[in-house]
């Protein structure tokens, strides 16, 4: 056993790796269940499996076809959208959907049902995926797809990696003329402002997403950053690359775990201050290579470990127009009334486009993303009225970025819960699993929805 | 090399080859024993860029095979100017030492089935007075240990009968490469504790390749290799079969 850590580096857990080699090879015979793992570029510990058995995809990283004429790319599951890229971007062609770090594998994609910049034009990940293998542990292989095993394609997307393993994956992806990005910067004064240019922008822009300075009070409040953008035309095709570029990321890395004082209230809000003012007030436009577009953060390598050792929480939410302005205005303000200010707060609309996947997160409305560096009970507490906060405006909060939500909350997030529990195979869990499903639920679901302005009835501070 | 026969392709460190060597878009002739495994290997390479790609299931210890591959690699891809040869076994040596079965397993395909492929593809470029043949050993076959002299004999004759084979081709223009990486994190070491010793499959290739490009004699892949083998060689034999090795 050896001790494991996700993207947020809390928790830390012991659990036993098995990696896989080949898709046709079954599963281990394993005492306790498993876990298929990506990249660990979740957060908290949906991807962990305290006590027992990851299932390493790393060895799953071949291709399996690509089609230039049609954008159709067939892998298995460990294959990184970044190899993705490398192999189509040259050749035309992008990914239909991608997060905000190209470090991820395809079955990790599918699992979060992960979204990009443009979940308003496009929705999310698994809307792509045409079909995929699920192995379960009892030996049998479905090949799922929208009229292929439709309910297990809908379980599985958005499924946490608990239906089974994704052995491999068939991806439409979209064509590009060039890599380059149009992008334009537009800052706002407060979360109207944030609402107004977001919403404006959606019909012009296929990407949009917000910085927003966590540290703006009062009247500034939610006050920030748009970034919106489109693949530029034809007409900036054959512009030499600089060699930024082509070095695809990975340029500095954070070379140890960074001593907790550096990361203080005043270099986050002189951070803060400084990369507001920066525009000076004024939209200003640009081409950019897509790398630096999309995957900002992916250029210092581990970044995570600026939070040092014990780690930090994240926390994203989404809640509905109908409620976005007054709940995101209390949820901004407890946040940088509590604890430590986030260093990096992320706003964005979600479109209508529904998912395949019956547990996947994004849903219509705005949704914003914080994370707090861990210093324990305060910082529980903050993030603990968050989800209060979030239930009350009838929201939902992100497995994928989560590490404490309790199982009440989870219930109340993801309505299609009790359709999905069926297809859990199993063998499989997570520590996330066990935490929001303890063995009997000390409440009724159905009671409990009805009353969900309640908070919840255990403090999470107790059962962590 | 532009048209590569690879064998034992579905090995760790021949897969990153592969790989590296389709980026570059060589055309492969790719074997190995599993049927699926090839396929899996085969067709990534193929998406990944090769402009041909073959393969042959088949196992390398039937020697009687090996004129009919090497022909049919030809055949297939008009020519051949590169080898890489990949293949070979960790076996067990606690094993080994009880049963000269075993022992003799690791040196049928660790160095036999290597000197029988070898002297059919040696012959052939040196008619044809071009090629690369790529072979990798193993830094074990530097010094004889307890925990696993039976495997290092089987890549020590290979190094010393890849010396002469250097020595002979020299003049014929044809390139023998001798590579010898250190600990790799593959599935063939899988069991065992990792350390900062062990590089991964890609460092590998990428060094292999390296080697090949420059047509070098002999390589430690990671360089590192070079400084510990060298004090591992230097140290006495009266002190050395004292140590536990
Ligand atoms: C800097 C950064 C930015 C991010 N930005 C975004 C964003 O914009 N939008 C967004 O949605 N997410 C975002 N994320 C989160 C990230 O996209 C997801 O957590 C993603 O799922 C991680 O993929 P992974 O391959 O690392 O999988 P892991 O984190 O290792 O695992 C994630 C889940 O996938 C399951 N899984 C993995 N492989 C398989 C398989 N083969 N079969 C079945 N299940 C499997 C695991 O069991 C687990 O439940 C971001 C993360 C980081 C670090």
């Amino acid at each position: 056993m050896k001790a494991w850590e996700s993207w947020g580096r809390y928790p830390q857990v012991e659990q036993q790796a098995h990696t896989l080699v080949w898709r046709t090879d079954g599963l281990p015979s394993k005492d306790g269940s498993v876990l298929p793992h990506g990249l660990g570029r979740s957060y908290g510990d949906s991807c962990l499996n305290a006590g027992g058995t990851l299932l390493l995809t790393s060895g799953l990283d071949r291709f399996i076809a690509f089609d230039p004429a049609t954008g159709v790319v067939r892998c298995e599951a460990g294959v990184s959208l970044d190899t993705i890229l490398r192999l189509a971007a040259p050749r035309g062609w992008f990914l239909p959907v991608t997060p905000g770090t190209k470090f991820v594998t395809v079955g990790g994609a599918i699992a979060n049902d992960v979204h990009g910049k443009n979940h308003h034009r496009g929705g999310t990940f698994g809307r792509f995926v045409r079909r995929f293998e699920l192995l379960r542990s009892d030996g049998s292989r479905r090949v799922c797809a929208p009229d292929e095993n439709p309910d297990w394609y809908g379980a599985t997307i958005g499924g946490l990696g608990l239906t089974g393993l994704v052995t491999w994956a068939e991806v439409q992806l979209k064509p590009i003329s060039n890599p380059y990005v149009l992008q334009e910067t537009v800052p706002f004064g407060n979360l109207d402002g944030f609402l107004e240019v977001a919403r404006a922008s959606e019909k012009d822009y296929e990407f949009t997403m917000a910085w927003v300075d966590c540290l703006a009070r009062g009247k500034k409040l939610g006050r920030g950053l748009l970034y919106r953008g489109n693949f530029a035309p034809p007409q900036f095709d054959g512009l030499p690359l600089a060699k930024s570029h082509l070095s695809h990321g990975v340029g500095l890395a954070v070379p140890m775990d960074m001593p907790a004082f550096c990361l203080n209230r005043l270099s986050v809000s002189a951070f803060n201050w400084l990369y507001y003012h920066r525009q000076n007030g004024k939209p200003k436009q640009r081409l950019t290579h897509y790398d630096p577009f999309f995957y900002p953060l992916d250029a210092i390598y581990a970044w995570n470990r600026i939070y040092g050792r014990r780690g930090f929480l994240q926390f994203q939410c989404v809640v509905p127009y109908s409620t976005a302005r007054d709940a995101l205005k209390e949820i901004l303000e407890r946040s940088s009334r509590g604890g430590l200010p986030s260093f990096l707060s992320v706003l964005k609309t979600f479109g209508d486009i529904p998912s395949p996947g019956w547990l996947s997160f994004p849903r219509e409305g705005v949704t914003l993303a914080m994370d707090f560096a861990n210093r324990g009970e305060k910082t529980w507490k903050l993030v603990e009225d968050l989800d209060r906060l979030t239930r009350q405006a009838g929201g939902a909060v992100y497995p994928a970025k989560d590490a404490r939500m309790s199982p009440e909350n989870f219930a109340a997030y993801f309505p299609q819960r009790e359709r999905f529990m069926p297809y859990v195979d199993p063998s499989f869990s997570s520590s996330f699993w066990r935490r929001v499903n303890p063995v009997s639920l000390p409440f009724s679901l159905a009671a409990e929805r009805g009353a969900s302005a309640a908070p919840p009835p255990q403090s999470l501070l107790a059962i962590r | 090399m532009k048209k590569v026969l690879v064998l034992g392709a579905t090995s760790a460190i021949a897969q990153a080859t592969v790989r590296l060597l389709a980026a570059r878009g060589a055309s492969l002739y790719l074997t190995g024993r599993n049927a699926a495994n090839l396929e899996a290997v085969t067709k990534d390479a193929a998406t990944r860029g090769s402009a041909k790609v073959e393969s042959q299931v088949v196992d390398l210890n039937d020697f009687n095979s090996h004129e009919g591959l090497v022909e049919a690699a030809y055949t297939a891809l008009g020519g051949l100017d590169g080898v890489v040869l990949a293949h070979g076994v960790l076996g067990d040596q606690a094993e080994a030492q009880r049963s000269w079965e075993a022992t003799e397993a690791v040196l049928r395909t660790n160095f036999l089935s290597a000197v029988s492929l070898l002297t059919v593809l040696a012959n052939r470029f040196e008619a044809q007075k071009a090629g690369t043949l790529v072979v990798i050993s193993s830094v074990a076959g530097d010094r004889g240990r307890q925990s696993n002299y039976v495997y290092g004999a089987s890549k020590g004759a290979l190094n010393v009968f890849l010396q002469g084979l250097r020595n002979r081709l020299a003049k014929s223009n044809v390139a023998v490469v001798t590579v010898k990486p250190g600990f790799v994190d593959t599935p063939m070491t899988a069991h065992l504790p990792k350390n900062k010793l062990f590089a991964s499959p890609e460092k590998v290739a990428r060094g292999l390749l390296s080697a090949a490009d420059a047509r070098k004699n002999e390589v430690y892949v990671p360089g590192i290799w070079a400084i510990i083998m060298l004090i591992i060689r230097t140290i006495p034999e009266t002190v050395f079969k004292r140590m536990k090795l």
